[in-house]
């Protein structure tokens, strides 16, 4: 296995140009909502609004202005799938079509998915979506095949001011570290990690430098597996079978000596 | 200065461009300078894409960039730092024109109330073109440097050799005083200019706050000097105003007072449009220049011969006096072995204009039906600059051309236009043949770009265009081709001038010549220039150039890019190696001569020793200059040694004298020649404008041009029909009128919908709801669009009045997969009187819910 990578995105540094999203688009050759036939969102510089199976890369723009302006900040992240160590999709894909590869990523595999939308609703991040020219469901793969050649993913190709970086976690998290030390020395203390350590899901192979709380990005502050109910749902299962058993006892008790 | 430069920038201010909006590639330097600690200032109307990774952002009404810069000036000129620090007088009296002594006659506008002396009516040259607009203008006599008295001239002899001819221009120097004390001292004449441009007046011109003016003005100070330097980046928000070259031009002043000129992570950017729009003013599609920033030809100057036009255009000390060759290499380039000594190297062949041909007048020409035709490559006038009144212009053609990559709105005008559609136009009335030509993209051809760092880098073609498309070079070649045959045999004197054209670009690639595309490297070649004798020996650089016609070159400030038939020097690619302190002098070649900062023996002090370690770029080794940059200086010309009396060119510059394309080889701060609007910088307001002139009583620039036909009418000043400022943009998603990123789905899916910005205050006070359509007027127009609410932005308080802006991006219109009105429906043919640029950044407007 090669080393783990992934992405860590500093979105001290993004300045919303989107050029990740279009050259992901670009280079997954993922269609454009309505043909491009779209209407004003309101929201901000947003238009495309969440990651989907179209949407691998998508940039948030959330404006903070107090009523005088005296404090203002307009916040960008370029959001992408997280690549979870401990992944929710993979857990649930019931035929097999999700997988971790030799990098560490997490991967759909088109041609196994059989569109039973499971996955979706176990990403705690809400980065998966049904790509309606397929049918099938999909998401970022970290351009898996561009690794497989030695080239970095479209989206950190384009990013023109660094925000996305791309490398092994060991090189990416001394990056993340180097850079918080030098937003602290500048004042900037509310900066942190979202994602870099093993408490989140094992650790997530995309992480991100943030300045608020995960929830102002939509981020989920304690994301979860679909398998930490299993616990819960075991002993509701047996309990439920124990239920339907007793009940076909009582049920069919006088069946045998009973006239027909 | 040039992009990169910016990472070694201490503090980088972006006035005038929203840099990480339109420049995002660009804009990775100064956001590396931000990581290595730099301080990033953003002075805008909007809280913008720039603005978010900015430490400051100061907002400043749209249309008073000048009274916020003067206002720094004025800071820097009375701080005790500037006062006390013996670098900022070292390179002042030294570097600058601060010690001349200007003439008596000169009156300022401290003097004037706003206008300075020579102001007189304006009155047109010639009756075949009425056309240039202005509304007064200067005699710029009174504007003069002191001087003594100029003997009398002696009737210069006609060259070549041009060396008699240039040697008699020569006048007495000016007078100096380097104690700077004498009051009629540039230095002292600009002190007292700035003098009411205190923080008080600049908040109240500009509604920014006097404290975030002051945290602004603390930074750059304190970011300026031996070892630190700041840089200025702008764009097309400090160009389009009736007063944009003034507005640079006070930039300009304030970074040569901090010393911010010459040196690494200095100076002043200016950010070109992308792709080649500085290419494209060096070999230039500009009407009054020619190749290399020559004056074209003009029936309105004295330019009657070759002869006349050397002694009107050249200046005899400085690099300029070296015009006769960059002149006579041109016309070999042109006319080839029929210029000859004899007859003035054709230069009678050549056009002449007479008067301003530029976009604006033309198209009001085109109104007045005295234009036949248009070429229209790479524009799309239809949703241009006051659109309805191009659109009419267009309708009065005979014929038009368009090629392009799609179907423009241009294209399309009289089928799909809003006159068409609201039925006060038919299509069958509209009597202008339309042809439209399919266009190849960049990566389908061979050629180069020049981009905003003056540097050319080639492109290499990857694929075929499909179909019919052709390269634009096709279709100059086999225009100029077809043209070449047509005048052939006639017998006018007017078309000597075409059958004597040099035109040999046919590619001799037999695939590319069957479809008949030229060959780029010929037409490199040609630019680059080459010894007439031996067209395979090119010219290795513009100092090989000779005023006798032994040497061809159609544009001498990029000769040099392609010394030898097998090395040309735009397509390398060869990176300095990580962390080395260098210019990349490897990657691509930069006019002139591959350097990257001009005038960069500003970079070194005095005796030609690096100002200091951190900001070390050229110096003096003992022998001759060197550093990481190509000098901009004569190689071996030692630090301290005199001017020659007497002398031209280069050696009537002394070594200290660092500006070596001016005759007196300093900076100016103050310019007693070639604007037609001031030697300094004055605030006035927008030709439309929400309050009187707070600093002076004259209202606008007094030199501004308009021209006024139907359609064109503009908004009085406290007309209450139109309270609002508007401000134009471009966004990120979207790329000028949409022409290429408006059939794009990809992009189109990112920004789907024409809107307009407006604060909450604003929304609420017109009861306007987020993405409510809304109605925008100005006295031209009227247009729909979506409002986007957005805290971004802010109210102004302009002395003492509440004042909203209302922002709108300029990239639709009716063809393409997202179509919406032209923002430039409402803009008004107004424009600035040096460059007939228009005033799309500031003007008067009103909103309404539709």
């Amino acid at each position: 296995m090669a080393e783990p990578m992934g992405f860590f995105t500093d979105t001290t540094v993004c300045i919303g140009c989107k050029a990740c999203e279009v050259a992901c688009k670009e280079w997954n050759q993922l269609p454009a909502t309505n043909g491009g036939h779209g209407t004003l969102s309101g929201d901000s510089y947003d238009n495309t609004r969440q990651l989907d199976g179209i949407h691998w890369r998508h940039v948030k723009f959330i404006e903070q202005f107090s009523p005088d302006r005296s404090q203002g900040r307009w916040l960008m992240m370029s959001d992408v799938c997280k690549h979870c160590v401990r992944a929710g999709c993979l857990e649930v894909c019931p035929t097999g079509a999700i997988i971790r590869t030799e990098f560490d990523t997490v991967v759909i595999q088109s041609d196994m998915c059989n569109g039973c939308r499971d996955c979706i609703g176990a990403c705690p991040f809400g980065v998966i979506g049904v790509n309606p020219v397929s049918g099938t469901a999909q998401k970022c793969t970290l351009c898996y095949d561009r690794m497989k050649v030695g080239l970095e993913p479209a989206c950190a190709k384009a990013c023109p001011t660094k925000s996305i970086n791309f490398g092994t976690i060991v090189d990416l998290k001394k990056m993340a570290q180097a850079r918080m030390g030098q937003l602290q020395q500048t004042g900037e203390t509310r900066a942190y990690l979202y994602g870099d350590d093993e408490s989140m899901l094992g650790g997530l192979n995309s992480f991100y430098l943030l300045v608020d709380k995960p929830q102002v990005y939509g981020l989920p502050p304690d994301p979860q597996l679909p398998s930490r109910n299993l616990k819960a749902s075991a002993v509701w299962s047996v309990v439920g079978a124990v239920v339907v058993g007793l009940m076909s006892v009582f049920s069919f008790r006088n069946r045998g000596g009973g006239d027909v | 200065m040039y992009p990169r430069s910016m990472v070694d920038s201490d503090c980088v201010v972006i006035q005038g461009s929203n840099m990480a909006e339109c420049h995002p590639v660009a804009f990775r330097w100064p956001m590396q300078a931000k990581l290595k600690g730099a301080k990033l200032i953003h002075v805008d109307p909007r809280f913008t894409r720039t603005s978010a990774v900015a430490d400051i952002h100061a907002p400043i009404r749209a249309g008073s960039d000048v009274a916020f810069l003067g206002g720094l000036v004025n800071y820097v000129l009375q701080s005790e730092r500037w006062k006390r620090d013996a670098f900022f007088r070292e390179f002042v009296v030294n570097y600058t024109n601060a010690a001349t002594i200007v003439g008596d006659e000169f009156k300022d506008t401290e003097d004037l109330d706003g206008v300075f002396s020579g102001l007189m009516r304006y009155a047109p040259s010639v009756k075949e073109w009425p056309l240039d607009g202005f509304v007064g203008q200067y005699d710029t006599r009174t504007w003069q440097y002191a001087a003594a008295p100029a003997g009398p001239r002696a009737t210069p002899p006609a060259g070549p050799p041009f060396d008699p001819l240039v040697r008699s221009l020569l006048t007495p120097p000016p007078r100096r005083d380097e104690t700077l004390q004498q009051p009629r001292t540039v230095f002292q004449i600009v002190k007292r200019h700035f003098s009411r441009y205190t923080p008080e007046m600049v908040e109240r011109v500009t509604g920014c706050p006097k404290e975030t003016f002051l945290k602004v003005a603390e930074t750059i100070l304190a970011n300026s000097g031996r070892d630190r330097t700041t840089s200025f980046a702008y764009a097309v928000a400090w160009t389009q105003h009736t007063n944009g070259p003034q507005t640079i031009g006070c930039c300009a002043l304030l970074q040569l007072l901090l010393g911010n000129i010459g040196r690494p992570g200095a100076g002043v950017m200016a950010l070109r449009g992308h792709a080649s729009i500085q290419g494209s003013t060096d070999v230039p599609t500009l009407y009054h220049s020619i190749h290399g920033y020559m004056n074209h030809p003009s029936a309105l100057k004295r330019h009657d011969s070759l002869r006349d036009w050397l002694l009107t255009e050249t200046t005899p000390r400085g690099y300029w006096a070296n015009t006769p060759k960059f002149m006579v290499s041109y016309l070999k380039s042109m006319y080839g072995a029929a210029a000859t000594k004899e007859n003035d190297f054709g230069y009678d062949w050549h056009p002449r204009i007479i008067g301003d041909h530029s976009h604006l007048p033309m198209f009001v020409a085109m109104n007045e039906g005295r234009v036949k035709g248009l070429l229209c490559i790479g524009q799309n006038p239809a949703t241009s600059l006051n659109a309805s009144v191009e659109r009419k212009g267009l309708a009065r053609l005979e014929w038009l051309v368009v090629k392009d990559n799609w179907l423009t709105e241009t294209a399309t005008f009289w089928q799909n236009s809003p006159e068409i559609k609201s039925g006060q136009l038919r299509s069958q009335d509209i009597r202008t043949e339309v042809f439209f030509f399919p266009a190849a993209q960049v990566a389908e051809y061979d050629g180069s770009f020049t981009n905003t760092q003056r540097m050319l880098q080639w492109h290499f073609k990857a694929a075929n265009p499909p179909g019919d498309c052709r390269t634009d070079l096709w279709f100059t070649h086999q225009l100029a081709r077809r043209l070449k045959q047509m005048y052939a045999h006639s017998t006018l004197p007017r078309d000597e001038g075409f059958k004597h054209l040099v035109w040999e670009y046919d590619s001799d690639d037999p695939h590319e010549r069957e479809r008949g595309e030229p060959d780029a490297h010929k037409i490199l070649k040609e630019i680059n220039g080459y010894y007439t004798d031996q067209p395979d020996r090119h010219l290795a650089g513009f100092g090989d150039l000779k005023d006798d016609g032994s040497t061809t070159c159609a544009s001498w400030i990029y000769c040099g890019v392609f010394p030898a038939p097998d090395r040309n020097l735009a397509a390398r690619k060869q990176a300095d190696p990580p962390g080395a302190p260098g210019a990349q002098l490897d990657w691509g070649w930069a006019w002139p001569a591959n350097r990257r900062i001009l005038y960069n023996r500003a970079s070194a002090d005095r005796e030609g020793r690096p100002w200091s370690e951190r900001k070390k770029w050229v110096w003096w080794d003992g022998a001759k200059w060197t550093g990481y940059d190509v000098p901009d200086f004569a190689p071996t010309k030692a630090p301290l040694s005199k001017a020659a009396p007497d002398a031209i060119g280069l050696d009537a510059l002394s070594g200290t004298e660092p500006f070596i394309m001016k005759a007196d080889g300093v900076g100016w701060l103050y310019v007693p020649g070639g604007l037609a609007d001031g030697p300094l910088p004055a605030h006035y307001e927008p030709v439309e404008s929400p309050v009187p002139n707070p600093l002076y009583r004259q209202q606008s620039s007094p030199v501004l041009k308009y021209w006024k036909l139907d359609g064109n009418a503009l908004a009085p000043l406290g007309d209450q029909r139109f309270p609002h400022i508007m401000t134009t943009y471009r966004l990120t998603e979207h790329y000028l009128s949409g022409a290429m990123s408006r059939w794009s789905p990809w992009l189109t899916e990112l920004q789907p919908e024409f809107f307009v910005e407006i604060s909450p205050e604003l929304a609420a006070e017109k009861g306007i709801g987020n993405t409510d359509w809304i109605a925008v007027s100005t006295p031209r127009g009227r247009i729909r669009a979506k409002a986007l609410v957005t805290r971004r932005m802010r109210v102004f308080t302009i002395d003492g009045r509440t004042v909203h802006h209302v922002g709108m991006p300029f990239h639709w219109g009716y063809q393409g997969l997202s179509t919406g009105d032209a923002a430039n429906e409402l803009t008004a043919l107004v424009g600035d009187p040096n460059v007939s640029i228009h005033e799309g950044k500031a003007f008067m407007c009103n909103v309404e819910k539709a």
